[in-house]
């Protein structure tokens, strides 16, 4: 077996060496009723590396493959250009194929692309610190609004409306077992938010308030009112980015008053991948670092004082903590998150925001288009790469009947909330720079004819 | 700009009698690497766009007027930049990378090819169920295998590491014992867990409780007995345990705490010394997660991403998270999520992710599974469990094995500290091990044996790489026997000498200020 260096000369010699008869000796804790004899049974034998390619492809050939047709999918994935050089980073060996950088002396490499994948996702967020990585988005926000309960103390959040509904549902499911209170509301397809509604639920007995920016339907809301109302009622603002290229043309949450901003990194570098694997984004202020969550690297000096990284602040976790830990997770997403900080380098600053004009200009013209189709009506008033459509049928037909004439036409509401009527018409559809001219008019052409 | 911030200083000391430091502070294929913050060329950018065509913004007034602060780079200066921080890592792929526990393996670069394919990287989780088929059924092609390798009855797909597999099992196990009604508050963990299994069960809500091991470093299964009642909710086992050793009572246990009306998770991040040899499900073990990223080969990549699917038992799977990929009589696929599950799947406790876990490890992991087939699965468990009592019966003539005499170990090889003099300890014998250029064992876990070191070798070792390590460690055994404190200045030949982590800790430094900044703030 390819993957297998020992012979059979190796193993016998081995086995000499440590006085076993046979590997089966090796085995004898095991109880004998418990060992299988032979190979399991069902899996066939092993295969060789043409053979696993050859079924391996015939698999993937049987998915509509998001570059090959004209796409507008977003709610929490984005299909943005990764250049070619990224792939190629966190395709070196020493990134790969190395572990949590438990031994700092020879794991500078990832400590420093820590380090500076902190400093990027906390100025782009607008916050002080921000930790090297969670699992994806969702799983941060859960653990955002646990981490505002353990600074103020009380039990009750506010979500708001416009937060991914995927993202409220793991949240909610963490809260059963946790005896959390978490108010939230179903949004509706109107330009305005619910800001106002947050703000007149805030009392004393709030935690946090919860808004995503640009919400689930692309909407963008300016944060400082609610950071105000939640700060005088002694209740923390946390964000949840799930595009962060948009931080490109927008203001950050933070500089808005946010304490706590969690996102998606899986739009800068990562690539769709079916939902996995993404990189959890986590950054807060500074004074509440000892409460955060997750991998931090730090800088210090070596025994010469030269400049070097450690992971630090490991009072806060499970290996040190145990159950008294701020969070259990251990392995989190670093080489995604060395994805993320190698395109964010790539781009810089002049990058980012070039990206993210490219991204809101392709969508205003895209938007304009379809609401000019009869029986379509633009949600939004404001948005950056993606925005909401009412039509005049149901949007989760429209999609499948898209699907057919080979246009990925956007996600349906009716997809993300089963059941919930007023919101069936909804179609929100996302534009990256990696949309064409032929694309939108292919789309336009589709969904004109879907309404019919 | 100073040359080479990151590592060069007027007033370094030379490292070796009479060697002068060189002028840039690199030593031949030593390159040190200022951040990206101290190369920042102010409008560099390494992606060129089109023009971006003007439009009358959108953005609710909202426009950033701020500068962010992100550096950019062109690609040449990108891809040196990330390869001169790649060099000062060590990786499996460079040699031996023995941490107990964490199996670090070969991972076949077939694998990285297939999880490349467009039709698994370039695939929406929101497209319709329809243009999804492929990426289902590799969903479903993983799961079938699991079981097969398992012996259980159910599994979950979606959790997206092994602590999050823990929390997936014990919200199962919470979800179960609701159902009945049963409010059970404690979770029993043996002394020798890792970290994530106490963790794990208080953010699950549960009152940890410590079991003690028995002298021949397994559970004590009379001690655990005695602690079984009505408020005891679970009892989280790791087997092959983290001493290294086979937990031969497992069916025991298993029965005792069914017959109590607990629950048993197994933490399986040591499921590589079993693999094709023994099904958990024939020990009684209600759920457990796999570490993908360690039995299945798939990249630890620094840190992660891991992934962490939980088999449950038939107890628990009627329990287990939304959404995930059921086969239908017809052949297709579909995902079965809170729309459906009113019908498919009542018991589910809930969505643990956004969207379907780590489908990325999913296409390696299956690609691995396929490769080594039933048989070489097997060959894995056999000669992981052979190379660590390889080195086991190579080192216990110099260095302390607790668990020796107590027969042959599983997949590692664990050994104390007892026997070093003048002050030495185990963390001087693994700096020393990175001179000799390799990774150093678990160091000082699990915490019931003194300085313990934990080896793991894992089966992609070859004889020679083993036998040098063995020399190795035979060297740096005889030296901390000896008291020779030279150790205590190891590593000298690493990118950096030892780092000061009280220092890191009670100052931190956890994003880059510039000068200006950084002096103004003191």
């Amino acid at each position: 077996m390819r993957y297998l260096p020992l012979s059979d000369a190796d193993r016998s010699e081995m086995l000499r060496v440590i006085g076993a008869g046979s590997i089966d000796e090796l085995f004898k804790d095991v109880p004998e009723e418990a060992r299988l004899t032979g190979p399991i049974h069902g899996l066939p034998p092993h295969a060789s590396e043409l053979a696993v390619e050859r079924h391996m492809t015939a698999l993937s050939r049987k998915n509509m493959v998001a570059g090959d047709v004209p796409f507008f999918l977003g709610c929490g994935a984005y299909r943005h250009h990764v250049p070619a050089s990224v792939d190629h980073i966190i395709q070196r060996g020493e990134f790969l194929t190395s572990y949590t950088p438990y031994q700092p002396e020879i794991a500078q490499g990832t400590l420093q692309m820590m380090f500076e994948f902190q400093t990027q996702v906390a100025r782009l967020f607008g916050c002080e610190v921000a930790n090297a990585s969670m699992y994806d988005g969702s799983t941060a926000m859960w653990e955002s609004i646990s981490m505002a309960h353990r600074i103020t103390r009380k039990k009750k959040t506010l979500i708001s409306s416009g937060v991914h509904p995927h993202y409220v549902s793991v949240s909610r499911t963490m809260a059963k077992f946790t005896e959390d209170v978490l108010e939230t509301a179903l949004p509706e397809l109107t330009a305005g938010t619910d800001a106002d509604r947050l703000i007149a639920g805030i009392d004393s007995e709030t935690s946090a308030v919860v808004v995503q920016y640009p919400d689930i339907l692309g909407r963008i809301t300016d944060l400082t009112p609610i950071a105000e109302a939640a700060h005088a009622a002694g209740a923390l603002l946390i964000a949840v980015v799930t595009e962060p290229v948009a931080l490109g043309s927008i203001r950050s949450p933070g500089e808005m008053g946010a304490d706590i901003v969690v996102g998606e990194g899986q739009s800068i570098g990562v690539g769709l991948q079916f939902g996995g694997p993404y990189v959890g984004l986590f950054a807060c202020r500074e004074k509440h670092v000892r409460q955060m969550p997750g991998r931090l690297a730090g800088e210090t000096v070596d025994a010469e004082g030269k400049r070097g990284f450690v992971l630090t602040l490991s009072t806060r976790e499970q290996h040190i903590r145990r159950e008294k830990a701020t969070s259990n997770i251990c392995t989190s997403s670093v080489l995604c998150a060395l994805a993320f900080t190698a395109h964010l380098t790539l781009l810089g600053e002049k990058g980012l925001r070039q990206l993210a004009s490219m991204n809101h200009a392709r969508a205003c013209e895209a938007a304009d288009r379809l609401a000019a189709i009869p029986g379509v009506n633009l949600v939004n008033d404001s948005f950056f790469n993606e925005f909401t459509l009412k039509l005049s049928v149901e949007a989760r037909p429209a999609v499948h009947a898209m699907v057919e004439k080979g246009v990925l036409g956007g996600v349906s509401l009716g997809r993300l909330y089963p059941g919930v009527d007023p919101l069936k018409n909804g179609l929100v559809i996302a534009v990256t720079e990696t949309v064409t001219d032929e694309d939108i008019a292919a789309l336009e052409a589709a969904l004109k004819e879907v309404v019919q | 700009m100073t040359v080479n911030p990151s590592g060069w200083r007027p007033t370094t000391p030379a490292n070796e009698q009479g060697v002068a430091d060189t002028v840039t502070g690199n030593r031949a294929l030593m390159l040190e690497e200022p951040l990206i913050f101290e190369m920042d060329g102010g409008d560099t950018t390494g992606v060129d766009f089109a023009e971006v065509p003007k439009v009358a913004a959108r953005l609710g007034g909202l426009e950033r007027s701020r500068p962010i602060g992100l550096p950019g780079l062109s690609e040449p200066e990108t891809v040196r930049h990330y390869t001169r921080l790649s060099r000062q890592n060590y990786a499996i792929d460079l040699g031996l990378f023995p941490l107990g526990s964490c199996t670090m393996k070969h991972n076949p670069r077939l694998n990285e090819k297939v999880a490349r394919l467009p039709g698994f990287a370039d695939v929406h989780p929101l497209q319709p169920q329809e243009t999804v088929q492929g990426a289902l059924q590799v969903i479903n092609e993983l799961a079938f295998w699991l079981l097969d390798l398992t012996g259980m009855y159910g599994v979950a797909m979606s959790p997206k590491a092994g602590a999050h597999g823990e929390l997936c099992g014990l919200l199962c196990i919470r979800a179960a014992l609701e159902a009945r009604g049963d409010k059970r508050q404690v979770v029993l963990v043996p002394e020798s867990a890792h970290g994530t299994n106490p963790a794990t069960a208080a953010f699950a809500g549960y009152r940890v409780e410590n079991i003690p091991a028995n002298p021949a470093g397994r559970v004590d299964l009379e001690a655990l007995k005695a602690r079984l009642g009505p408020d005891v909710a679970a009892v989280m086992i790791t087997n092959p345990n983290t001493c290294g050793l086979f937990e031969p009572d497992m069916k025991a246990i298993s029965d005792a705490v069914h017959a109590a009306g607990a629950f048993v998770y197994c933490d399986g991040a040591n499921f590589n010394a079993i693999v094709g040899k023994v099904r958990p499900g024939d020990l009684g073990i209600d759920a457990m997660h796999i570490n993908l990223h360690k039995t299945f080969s798939t990249p630890h990549g620094g840190g992660g991403p891991g992934s962490g699917p939980v088999v449950l038992s038939e107890a628990l799977a009627p329990y287990g998270p939304l959404p995930f990929a059921a086969k239908y009589p017809d052949g297709s696929f579909k995902i079965v999520e809170e729309e459906t599950a009113g019908e498919e799947h009542p018991g589910a406790f809930g969505r643990m992710v956004a969207f379907h876990g780590q489908m990325g490890m999913f296409t390696r992991a299956l690609a691995y599974i396929l490769s080594h087939g039933a048989d070489g699965l097997k060959q894995v468990a056999e000669d992981s469990v052979l190379n660590a009592n390889y080195i086991l019966r190579s080192l216990e003539d110099l260095l302390d094995a607790p668990f020796g005499k107590s027969g042959p170990c599983m997949h590692e090889a664990i050994f104390s500290d007892r026997g070093f003099e003048g002050g030495l300890s185990t963390i001087d014998l693994a700096k020393a091990l990175i001179d000799e250029g390799f990774h150093p064992m678990t160091m000082y876990f699990p915490l019931v044996v003194h300085g313990a070191m934990l080896i793991e070798p894992t089966e992609t070792e070859s004889k020679a790489s083993l036998d040098q390590f063995i020399l190795a460690i035979r060297s740096l055994a005889k030296r901390a026997k000896a008291g020779d404190q030279s150790l205590k200045a190891a590593p000298i030949h690493a990118p950096r000498r030892r780092l000061d982590e009280t220092l890191a800790a009670r100052k931190p430094i956890l994003t880059y200020k510039e000068p200006e900044t950084a002096e103004a703030a003191e």
